[in-house]
């Protein structure tokens, strides 16, 4: 009891401190849900449009662009960090990088494909 | 004075505007390669940027105490490494086994996002322990949850850890299907609806547990673990019921995922860069799922479950008999009847695929061009193992993409037709769909190769296809069957043709 007690009281001072650092801004919650919502909508418009020819080179470009998480990988071998996290990080940073590398230059393989056709018509 | 996380964040808008526009560009085929260099040079800015801003800032420096080590080359170590391995595997796989190795890497960025959500845990687990220490001075006892540094935080690592686990176990199992490694619908109680949503609550309950509840070491340490192990297997127990040919929906659904994963990272570490570029990715994997589903008639939970594969597959695998009066053909009569052509459209469908045809068809149809036969290629969406499966198979063959013909394009001429060869493919070719109310795949869109004059089936059995379905169309009137290879049958049928 004393331990949960204790628990919200740290939460409570936690909750009221970011706040204060960020009086008259938004928190960032709030910012990001917008261009969270905005992001969306500009995705669902650019990629409505992309014909069945492409899907498959879309598929793999916007794969190798979800490795962008190599960013947020890249902040966890910070020394902010425990090193157990950074050796998470670590792990996160070469999945990320296979992923980024290897989607992109993919996709460019099988558009090659697709260019050296249009080329010899 | 601009400061540097001004300058990095400046440089983030302009990678995410290289995302925008590198999609925008992917989408049309004459400006797609740029689109996808647009896309790599906003991913080496967001690189570049960021480790910029973390060097200069010290997050980088050696840290003091006995366990002090380098981040610069670590971090860069592993960077070098990830780009020679995804250098090496792109640059080696054959276009052949394009679907298995997409899933891979998408794999791979779900496994990394988890990975960033789990970063959060020791980091909550030395908080954690310093209030203890602080408290414990006071004559007090302490604790820290993770919900201390926000309730978005916690949540968003928490469905960091679950996103990025179920895309990555999700995705080792469709690259095992795809690669014929593994043909199973469960394994023990995985892959039983019922297993899974009890996964499902376990996610639930360890993560809210470990997020808001958790307050000591040993807690943060338990509820993360048991969260990581059950999301890893609700990856697996989600996947497996996927048959073969609704891989298409299973893996656009799974690149949805990475990039959604990508997206609560973004939450974790207040980076508005990483929310861009993961919703981008999350949308286009919905919008192809989408398009997947419609393609087949079938609702996105019907293709989740996996109810038709399981049911059907039963009692349709045994109907080879039911089939009187099917007329077998051969390499010599096909080539007689190619011969004599004016109009030729090809179906291919996954067992061209398997047979690695695909030059055998273009050699085939530069033959027929030279005698002046009109060719074409009819693609049904679904045809294949991912989306654009077959546009991508006849790219590589040089099939000028402006022979390619989709279902609504097509469809109308196939009664102007003299032949059509069907290479391959079955369900999405079978008259049931339109034809029989009763039928599983009643309403789904399909090519009607039966009004052609000539239909010519390429197919190794008369073995039913996925949806286990016997198909009409191999006993029509104007329908004959060649029961071979597609390489094997297209090989012989040039040899003919040469020879005529």
């Amino acid at each position: 009891m004393n331990l949960f007690l204790a628990v919200a009281a740290q939460a409570a001072e936690a909750a009221s401190a970011p706040a204060a650092q960020e009086s008259g801004n938004l928190p960032f919650l709030i910012v990001g849900l917008w261009v969270l919502l905005l992001s969306i909508f500009v995705g669902f418009e650019v990629i409505q449009k992309v014909p069945p020819t492409l899907h498959t080179p879309l598929m793999s470009g916007s794969n190798a662009i979800s490795g962008i998480t190599i960013v947020g990988s890249l902040y966890c071998v910070g020394n902010d960090y425990p090193l157990s996290a950074g050796i998470l990080g670590l792990i996160a940073i070469l999945c990320a990088m296979i992923n980024v590398v290897g989607g992109f230059v993919v996709t460019d393989r099988m558009l090659g494909m697709f260019s050296a056709k249009g080329g010899k018509k | 004075m601009i400061s540097m996380t001004s300058v990095v964040e400046l440089a983030y808008m302009a990678s995410s505007l290289l995302f925008i526009l590198g999609i925008l560009k992917l989408g049309k085929v004459k400006t797609s390669k740029q689109g996808n260099l647009w896309a790599a040079y906003g991913m080496a800015l967001a690189i570049g940027a960021t480790m910029l801003l973390l060097i200069t800032r010290g997050d980088w420096d050696p840290r003091p105490g006995e366990w002090a080590y380098q981040s610069h080359a670590l971090a860069i170590g592993a960077m070098v490494l990830g780009s020679a391995i995804g250098w090496w595997l792109a640059v080696k796989v054959p276009m052949t086994s394009m679907p298995e190795f997409v899933a891979f890497f998408n794999g791979l960025g779900g496994a990394a996002s988890m990975f960033v959500g789990l970063a959060e845990v020791p980091r909550a687990v030395e908080l954690a322990e310093k209030a203890a220490e602080e408290a414990a001075k006071k004559g007090e006892v302490g604790g820290w949850t993770m919900s201390g540094s926000g309730a978005d935080f916690a949540i968003a690592v928490m469905l960091a850890v679950i996103i990025g686990a179920v895309t990555l176990t999700g995705s080792l199992v469709a690259y095992a299907k795809l690669a014929g490694k593994l043909n199973k619908s469960r394994i023990g109680p995985l892959g039983s609806q019922g297993f899974n949503i009890v996964l499902g609550a376990v996610c639930i309950g360890a993560g809210a547990w470990g997020g808001f509840f958790a307050a000591d070491p040993m807690g943060l340490w338990v509820s993360n673990g048991l969260l990581t192990l059950g999301a890893l297997l609700l990856g697996f127990g989600l996947t497996l019921p996927i048959g073969g040919a609704d891989m298409p929906v299973a893996i656009a659904l799974l690149n949805s995922y990475s990039g959604i994963a990508g997206m609560t990272t973004g939450f974790i570490l207040r980076n508005n860069l990483l929310i861009v570029a993961g919703s981008l990715v999350g949308a286009s994997g919905i919008i192809l799922t989408q398009i997947m589903c419609k393609a087949m008639n079938r609702s996105l939970t019907n293709v989740l479950v996996g109810g038709m594969g399981e049911s059907a597959g039963g009692g349709g695998g045994s109907k080879d008999e039911g089939y009187t009066k099917v007329k077998s053909t051969s390499a010599e009569e096909l080539a007689a009847v190619l011969d004599a052509a004016t109009s030729v459209i090809f179906v291919p469908g996954y067992g061209l695929a398997v047979a690695q045809a695909q030059h055998k068809v273009r050699e085939l149809a530069g033959l027929l061009e030279k005698k002046g036969c009109q060719v074409r290629y009819a693609i049904h969406p679904v045809a294949g193992r991912m989306p654009g499966h077959m546009n991508i198979l006849l790219a590589e063959a040089d099939v000028p993409y402006e022979q390619l013909y989709e279902l609504d394009r097509i469809n109308d001429d196939f009664k102007n037709t003299d032949v059509v060869v069907v290479l391959g493919a079955n369900d999405v070719c079978n008259p049931a769909a339109t034809n029989d109310p009763k039928s599983p795949i009643a309403g789904m869109p399909v090519l009607t190769v039966w009004d052609a004059r000539t239909v010519v089936v390429v197919k190794r059995s008369l073995a039913s296809g996925y949806a286990g379905i016997r198909n009409e169309l191999f006993q029509m009137d104007n329908s004959l069957m060649f029961l071979a290879d597609a390489k094997k049958a297209l090989e012989d049928t040039i040899t003919e043709l040469k020879a005529l």
